[in-house]
């Protein structure tokens, strides 16, 4: 069974906008999901007919096999949200927050309190728990849409940048945080538009979502091997004065001391050294030059605005 | 555990809330229609009143008190259905709701008795400053309260219809003031309807607030422009009315969803 199973999903706003024209996509229970794809590209439109925020115009939606359609409240109990942006009521207290929406969802109260306190603990805003929303930072916030999104224990997570403005430590202790939950048997799908990172880390499986249609829906591992070549920056110990020759490396010097080097998947990092150490070059660190996800995602994208405008 | 008591623990959770809303602003939501009301009293009833003698053969004050109460009731029903709905529209915390299972009549409920509870609390609070000013004996206790709730729950829906639609606060004053007002000030709140010419008493009868206002006074004082049933009768009309309007409008996610 499949947590989430979408077929000729569509969406026309008023006006004409059409958001999404007929996307398909199945996501397997347990999985790490991520929906990437540039702004307006319908990630939140998609996210938002399967959470009902938004009214589709046509296709179908199935939860953990529950139609949304024929039983709106037995999918709607599967699915926890975190959405984009924030919408919480500022002059509530965080732990009232989270115990509303138990209520919401029609978890008694003294149950509702058991569970918020766990979450809040868990996501370390137990300390908070009578702060009121407006003084919370935006980190916290975000930790407090997670709390509020689990508070009914969801078998499916959906987070809309979830990480958004969030500084590193407080996005990896989140990115912690889902690891474990997916780990404990939730399937989690995360949209993101720019951190890339983030899906390469989390996801197992991905989906590239461009003007409302699906461009390429595959494993993480799989569409990373489709990349031809690698770019690394190399931090060297001495200054470099010539520029070496090596058969199948492209190489370029960006200041005396830094080298760029672009390799095809035929060659290794070991057979990189080697040649290396036979010019006497030694390396101190590398980095990828561009995240390898970012780099793929924006060659799809461009190739489909390419193939679109000459279809045009 | 059942989808009734699922239900229940919504519908309370939404109450709860609601409740807790209008009690901790209670300056703003409670006070201002308390002392709005004993100006009345002090100036109609107190200073004026004593000039103007009987009408429908009680003192003006006694006259007034049901009306007075009435309006309480109805302006805060209204604007607190409105202001809180809206708000939750405007910050987009009502998604907390319509993404949770709650169905749209436990999400409507909620918030009309949210409503209907703050109109009851201000209704009691001016009965309580009229009986500072009058000796009334209370005709039927009954028919006082069964109309006071009805009348709550009545403009509660109508706040709720007047949050879907708005898209701005300016939206959620203006029919407050060129609606609300006008109709219960001529809802018979400080006149009889038997002094208006034959027209303005026909055109009276489209106005649901004086029938409410007519049940009131009947339950206080005993007399009635409107006869006890068709007063009833009407206002329970409206009530349904706007009720499946308003459910037909979540249904739809007008104003809510995109």
């Amino acid at each position: 069974m499949f947590a989430l199973d979408a077929q000729q999903l569509t969406k026309v706003y008023k006006g004409g906008l059409q958001a999404l024209k007929g996307v398909d996509l199945q996501v397997e229970e347990g999985d790490f999901f991520a929906l990437l794809g540039p702004n307006g590209a319908g990630k939140s439109t998609f996210i938002g007919i399967i959470s009902s925020l938004v009214n589709k115009t046509s296709g179908r939606v199935e939860v953990f096999g529950r139609d949304l359609d024929r039983d709106p409240q037995g999918v709607k109990s599967c699915i926890g949200l975190v959405p984009q942006e924030f919408n919480f009521n500022l002059f509530l207290p965080v732990f009232e927050v989270v115990i509303n929406q138990a209520g919401y969802y029609g978890i008694p109260r003294r149950e509702a309190k058991a569970r918020a306190e766990r979450y809040l603990r868990q996501l370390d805003l137990w300390d908070r728990r009578e702060t009121e929303m407006r003084r919370l930072s935006g980190g916290l916030k975000r930790r407090l849409m997670i709390a509020r999104a689990l508070v009914h224990e969801p078998r499916l997570l959906i987070l809309d940048e979830p990480t958004a403005g969030v500084d590193i430590e407080i996005r990896r202790s989140m990115w912690s945080f889902l690891r474990e939950l997916n780990a404990g048997g939730t399937t989690i799908i995360l949209t993101t538009h720019y951190l890339l990172e983030e899906a390469e880390s989390l996801c197992r499986n991905i989906a590239i979502i461009n003007r409302g249609e699906i461009a390429e829906r595959t494993s993480v591992t799989a569409l990373l091997n489709k990349l031809s070549t690698e770019t690394f920056v190399l931090n060297l110990r001495g200054r470099l004065s010539e520029l070496p020759e090596l058969g199948g490396f492209v190489l370029q010097a960006l200041d005396d001391c830094t080298l760029e080097v672009e390799m095809n998947r035929d060659h290794t990092i070991n057979g990189l050294f080697d040649a290396l150490s036979r010019n006497g070059i030694e390396v101190i660190s590398l980095r990828n030059k561009q995240n390898r996800l970012e780099r793929l995602f924006l060659e799809m994208v461009d190739r489909r605005a390419a193939a679109s405008e000459v279809g045009a | 555990m059942s989808d009734w008591q699922r239900y229940w623990v919504t519908f309370e959770t939404i109450l709860t809330k609601e409740i807790l809303r209008f009690a901790r602003i209670w300056v703003q939501t409670i006070l201002p229609s308390v002392i709005t009301t004993t100006l009345y009293f002090v100036i109609f009833g107190r200073l004026i009143g004593d000039r103007i003698g009987t009408m429908g053969g009680f003192d003006y004050l006694d006259f007034i008190v049901p009306g007075l109460v009435l309006m309480g009731v109805i302006t805060n029903s209204y604007s607190n259905v409105v202001s809180s709905f809206y708000s939750s529209k405007f910050s987009r915390y009502i998604e907390e709701l319509l993404i949770s299972p709650a169905p749209n009549w436990v999400i409507l409920a909620g918030y009309v008795a949210g409503g209907a509870a703050r109109g009851l609390v201000v209704g009691a609070a001016v009965m309580a400053v009229a009986l500072l000013f009058t000796e009334i004996q209370v005709h039927s206790p009954a028919v006082m309260l069964l109309i006071c709730l009805m009348t709550a729950v009545l403009f509660s829906l109508g706040g709720f219809i007047n949050a879907i639609y708005a898209n701005s606060f300016d939206d959620i004053s203006i029919v407050p003031t060129f609606v609300l007002t006008p109709l219960t000030y001529l809802g018979g709140v400080f006149y009889s309807i038997e002094l208006l010419p034959g027209f303005w008493q026909g055109l009276s009868l489209a106005n649901p607030v004086l029938y409410m206002v007519n049940a009131f006074r009947y339950g206080l004082l005993g007399v009635s422009d409107i006869p006890l049933g068709v007063a009833f009768g009407m206002t329970l009309i409206f009530i349904v009315g706007l009720t499946v309007y308003s459910l037909s409008l979540l249904r739809r996610g007008v104003g809510i969803k995109t």
